[in-house]
């Protein structure tokens, strides 16, 4: 839109940092699965290792950088905003609460049960 | 050039449809809202995979044992460094496509020209990366015995290092089974290849070779594989093992269930699909470009709309990144 192009400031060092950051946290990240720090492995947190939940946790973060300093997602209307990210986050913690806790039932079914899965 | 803008003639008509409560224009819009549809297609393949993954918990391959290849670095154990180069590359090539875009919004064509290709070669890059990463993949390495309840037992001296099928097999040169082949037959049908080694062969070496041991799916509490004992490793391979496996298919799969590659073909590949239509949809937009289409529109919001479906790409594969090699 033409109106668009001529407010537009330069946001070019902000494009930098966010790509500094994102990749700072890719470091973190491959550094931690490298090395595997054993207190991270034992320890669990809601029936996962404390170690995936703070590369689940990392890799919001990095998402969150990428909608919204490299999708301009910061710049949309609010209503616009809303409607992509909340439906999303809404359907996708709901599609995995279900699948997940259906996984883990029929983990249990396959151990608890009579028949031998491994011959 | 009217056409390509969203001109509905209805603009200062507020009771007439000339308001956008959403600011945005009609392709823009969309565009965001395909890309919801295609995140929600994406998490239901991982969220399937977690399914998976949580049925199998106690079994599920160990991914830096599995991708652990780095190009002219044979033999290195090398966990992670390629997948890590390969997001690196995409992370990169998003910010070109950033920088294309902010490029436009000050009309300068040919920094968007010079950002696009950069661009387009990134793109390139990555999906010339997955492809080996796949060729890895399929053909495996040390191979693996299956059991007849389709479970996988692998090889590993004592140290606990893995030993691949080649070391093992005693090749038996009387063999009687050979490959057939269209010429040979009446019916000039010919088979599958066959298994490069006989169960009987992985047998006979595993007597002779005192020190090698059987490992399981199975994961103990510290998350490694079970190494079964001398006596118990003999038995299952007598008793249990009915073929080998080498490399992965849709079917077999040498580093544990077969749904592990089934997941990994299927997700790494629709995303290397949509990388591919990327780059694509960028080179048609590049052209256009060059053309100086957008300089005649004035406008260079086809780039940014574009740049919207790239960052996706690039923000899918994040994910897939997080749960297929790292968690």
């Amino acid at each position: 839109m033409a109106h668009d192009t001529a407010h537009h400031e330069s946001n070019i060092s902000r494009i930098w940092k966010v790509f500094f950051l994102l990749s700072v946290i890719t470091i973190v990240e491959v550094i931690l699965g490298i090395i595997k720090p054993p207190f991270l492995i034992e320890t669990t947190l809601i029936s996962m290792k404390l170690l995936n939940w703070i590369f689940i946790i990392l890799t919001i973060w990095k998402a969150y950088y990428i909608t919204w300093a490299f999708m301009h997602m910061e710049g949309e209307t609010k209503g616009l905003r809303r409607s992509v990210v909340w439906t999303a986050i809404f359907l996708i913690c709901y599609l995995i609460f279900i699948l997940l806790t259906e996984g883990d039932y029929v983990y249990e079914v396959f151990k608890a049960g009579h028949k031998s899965w491994d011959f | 050039m009217e056409t390509a803008v969203t001109k509905t003639g209805t603009e200062d008509k507020i009771w007439g449809g000339g308001n956008e409560p959403l600011k945005a224009s009609y392709g823009k819009m969309m565009m965001w809202f395909f890309i919801l549809s295609d995140a929600l297609t994406f998490s239901g393949f991982l969220a399937a995979y977690g399914f998976s993954r949580f049925k199998f918990i106690d079994s599920w391959p160990i991914a830096d044992e599995v991708f652990n290849h780095f190009p002219f670095l044979h033999g290195v154990d090398a966990p992670m460094y390629y997948v890590a180069l390969m997001t690196f590359i995409l992370i990169f090539s998003s910010v070109t496509m950033v920088l294309a875009v902010d490029a436009g919004h000050h009309m300068k064509q040919k920094k968007v020209i010079l950002y696009m290709f950069l661009t387009i070669i990134g793109g390139l890059i990555f999906v010339g990366s997955q492809a080996w990463e796949w060729k890895n993949f399929i053909k495996g390495e040390y191979g693996a015995v299956e059991t007849k309840g389709g479970q996988i037992l692998q090889f590993v001296d004592a140290e606990g290092h893995r030993v691949g099928l080649k070391e093992i097999a005693i090749l038996d040169t009387h063999k009687e089974r050979t490959q057939h082949e269209s010429k040979l037959g009446v019916w000039y049908d010919k088979e599958s290849a066959l298994p490069t080694y006989t169960i009987d062969e992985i047998r006979a070496g595993f007597a002779k070779r005192k020190d090698l041991l059987i490992r399981t799916q199975v994961l103990t509490e510290e998350g490694e594989k079970t190494i079964l004992s001398r006596e118990e490793s003999l038995r299952r391979l007598q008793a249990d093992a009915i073929g080998i496996v080498e490399g992965a298919n849709l079917v077999h799969n040498e580093y544990g269930t077969p749904l592990f590659a089934n997941f990994f073909f299927f997700i790494t590949g629709f995303h290397g699909f949509h990388v591919f239509s990327g780059v694509i949809i960028n080179i048609i937009i590049f052209i256009n470009v060059i053309l100086g289409t957008y300089e005649r529109r004035k406008n260079y919001e086809m780039v940014e709309k574009v740049g919207l479906y790239w960052h996706f790409v690039d923000l899918v594969w994040v994910f897939v990144f997080t749960f297929f090699y790292l968690v």
